[in-house]
């Protein structure tokens, strides 16, 4: 972070009385004070979570119950009725497990990206009487999502162990998997609400985008049929243009599915937690060096999303 | 004023300040039309809100920043709180800073009192569990024991500033930045709050307060800056810019003299005209303001039209409320006037000393034929309207010189308090 570029005619003037100390720096994203920033975080994104809790008759019981109503859907009709996933191939073994697991890290995808577009906006009464730091909107509502998050996968672990799942060693990769998802969620929250500051039709436009990406991660379609479709495409009795356009560029497509580090997420999720007959992530993108993509583009965002909320938090209190 | 002791470190120092923001024309929110319109680049209005602004604030000093709304004192104060950022110059401030501004310090509307109070302070500063000590001394300084469950959004607006202002206070904040709180509050808390200001004088915080009300300039800050257009316009004391700003809240519409006929509000038989009226210092200028304490002369040339035996001048002069402050008559001085032939004119002449309160005064000149003075030959208001300028509002209408005294009364012999 660059803190002298704003004074530079002033810069060598001397300081006027002895014993002062740097001046002020108006409004930026972090703090000196790394405690400070945490405990405003924390108490933030617990108050949020408290009025969840509180403020309706069933309180809690709507978190959880929004993402199992959603997977209840989506396995009758999906799974039930359209047979996708639920064709009795070894891949497709404790389908719904895998198919609630994704749906409550896609949930956490969901309100910690679309709950942090308006998110410095909403709180325009903050931001423009108090001084702190900018970043602690973005982050509290990431880590209200977290909070979430930690509560369904508790739900997820009892019905994967209902379902017959044995633990595996490899549950011990679920920080890993997490880490991906947080990092990669991060970097959209901190760009997005900086950038709802001056554009306001992120907000529908994330609505979409946030569609797009559920269809277009392993959430219902799983993995292998997208490398079914894109890899080995079957010859078709009747060739049509979209047929000779996958088969001509199959390849490019899977790799640009692949970039999304939600595919790499969900995917271990249900390798490392579900069942070994899905493939891991590392195996879907041809070896562990593949990996580097998906978390490079994970990184790439996250180091956006922070340099855009960075430059923008000095003028948000101006610009709301 | 009380005298200060002079630290060498000053809490506060600004230097050269200032703030510009950039006010699009027509400001594009939305990605379709920067898209639409890429070349087109918005264009910005530059709005300078503060030019070159340099002072400093001493250790247990009271300061004041007084001028009129869009001054930029407001701006100025959200500078110091490191809420906006500053465009040159640079300010320095050392301890810990408490803000109270535009009557709230951010809160959210669907928690309780208790945990709103507990995320402000940990938003200025405070560890989660020293912000959970000070909630109760908290609220009871704002008297809401009974409330503090409540939702915020179920409080009146009195419970809120209340709240706003009790944890902008219980911070132990070495700098406290204050924005018109005294607009706020019925006139016990109001009385709570100075009461406050005075002992953090004591106790050597140092208190930055903006305001419009001269009253409490005068009566609680050593020192004021006042701003116009985002300037300097004065730095010194508070009495010095009380009068500064007021000559510049009514200087401009008030002028010193008028032949307006307004028209409205003249009555009488018309044998008589006031042709103009007009005020003059004790050096027959005719100044914007007045000071206090001068001696002044509103003066009015009347036309006879016809021949008129024995008129009695008049004159009200009526403050902001309407209310008659002084009235005068040539009645009492002289009940017979004489005999004035038509096309003759006039000058009739009140002077007095000015011992009226700080504040805007309309001038009422009537003339009327002998007798009761209820015969109105001419009524002539609102042509033009002078201000006062004073150290200080008391509340009076008038400010006499009082002699105040207050002495021991001997043991066993009467009390005596002289007013």
């Amino acid at each position: 972070m660059s803190t002298e570029t704003l004074t530079p005619e002033t810069s060598s003037e001397p300081v006027p009385y002895e014993g002062l100390g740097r001046p002020i720096k108006g409004p930026r994203a972090l703090n000196d004070d790394p405690r400070r920033f945490w405990h405003l975080t924390y108490n933030i994104a617990r108050n949020e979570f408290k009025l969840k809790f509180f403020g309706s008759v069933l309180g809690y019981v709507w978190q959880v119950m929004r993402p199992l109503l959603l997977f209840g859907v989506l396995y009758v009709f999906f799974v039930l009725i359209a047979k996708v996933g639920g064709g009795g191939q070894p891949s497709e073994q404790f389908y719904g497990v895998q198919l609630l697991g994704s749906i409550i890290l896609f949930t956490f995808f969901g309100e910690a990206t679309s709950g942090a577009v308006r998110s410095v906006f909403d709180r325009e009464n903050l931001v423009r009487k108090i001084q702190f730091p900018r970043m602690v909107i973005p982050l509290a509502i990431v880590l209200l999502a977290f909070f979430n998050l930690l509560l369904n996968l508790i739900v997820v672990f009892l019905f994967a162990l209902i379902s017959g799942v044995t633990p595996m060693l490899s549950w011990l990769e679920l920080p890993l998997i997490l880490t991906l998802l947080v990092v990669f969620s991060t970097g959209l929250a901190m760009l997005l609400a900086a950038l709802f500051v001056r554009f306001r039709d992120i907000s529908p436009i994330w609505e979409v985008v946030s569609q797009i990406v559920f269809y277009g991660s392993p959430v219902i379609i799983p993995l292998s049929k997208v490398r079914e479709a894109l890899l080995y495409p079957k010859p078709p009795k009747h060739e049509t243009s979209f047929d000779r356009f996958l088969h001509e560029h199959g390849h490019l497509l899977y790799h640009i599915y692949m970039l999304n580090p939600l595919v790499t997420v969900f995917q271990q999720f249900r390798h490392a937690m579900v069942t070994h007959a899905t493939i891991s992530a590392g195996q879907a993108l041809e070896g562990w060096l593949g990996l580097l993509e998906p978390v490079g583009v994970a990184v790439a965002t996250f180091a956006l999303g922070f340099w855009v909320f960075n430059r923008s938090a000095p003028f948000v209190a101006e610009n709301l | 004023m009380p005298q200060l002791a002079s630290h060498s470190t000053p809490p506060i120092v600004a230097r050269s300040v200032s703030k510009t923001f950039r006010v699009p024309e027509e400001r594009t929110h939305t990605l379709k039309e920067t898209a639409l319109h890429p070349l087109r680049r918005t264009r910005h209005e530059s709005f300078s809100a503060l030019k070159d602004i340099s002072f400093e604030v001493h250790r247990g000093e009271f300061f004041g920043i007084a001028g009129r709304n869009g001054s930029g004192k407001s701006t100025l104060l959200k500078c110091l709180a490191g809420i906006y950022g500053v465009d040159h110059g640079k300010i320095w401030m050392e301890g810990r800073l408490s803000t109270f501004i535009e009557l709230g310090v951010g809160f959210n509307q669907d928690l309780a009192a208790r945990d709103n109070v507990v995320l402000n302070g940990i938003m200025m500063g405070l560890t989660p569990r020293e912000a959970r000590r000070r909630v109760d001394e908290v609220i009871d300084f704002a008297e809401l024991r009974e409330f503090e469950e409540l939702k915020l959004k179920n409080y009146s607006s009195g419970m809120h500033v209340r709240l706003a202002f009790s944890v902008a206070i219980q911070v132990d904040a070495d700098i406290l930045l204050v924005d018109e709180v005294l607009a706020v509050g019925d006139a016990a808390f109001q009385q709570k709050c100075f009461d406050v200001f005075h002992r953090m004088r004591d106790e050597q915080r140092t208190i930055v307060f903006v305001t419009h009300d001269m009253g409490s300039l005068n009566r609680f800050c050593h020192r004021a800056l006042l701003l116009e257009r985002g300037e300097t316009v004065h730095l010194g004391e508070p009495h010095e810019v009380a009068d500064r700003y007021l000559e510049i809240n009514f200087g401009r519409e008030a002028n010193a003299g008028g032949s307006g006929d307004t028209g409205e509000g003249r009555g009488g038989d018309g044998d008589a005209r006031v042709l103009e009226a007009w005020i003059e210092d004790e050096h027959g200028q005719r100044p914007a303001s007045l000071p206090q304490g001068q001696r002044i002369v509103l003066k009015a040339l009347v036309r006879f039209e016809v021949e008129v035996e024995d008129p009695a001048a008049s004159l009200y002069v009526l403050n902001e409320d309407h209310l008659a402050i002084v009235v005068a008559s040539s009645m009492r001085t002289e009940e017979r006037s004489g005999r004035f032939r038509a096309g003759e004119e006039v000058l009739c002449s009140f002077a007095f000393e000015n011992v009226l309160a700080p504040g805007r005064y309309n001038p009422l000149f009537t003339l009327a034929h002998r007798g009761t003075g209820m015969d109105l030959i001419d009524r002539y208001e609102g042509a033009f309207s002078f201000v006062v300028t004073g150290p200080e509002a008391m509340g009076g209408a008038v400010d006499l010189p009082v002699e105040v005294a207050m002495s021991r009364a001997e043991s066993g012999s009467a009390r005596e308090i002289v007013l």
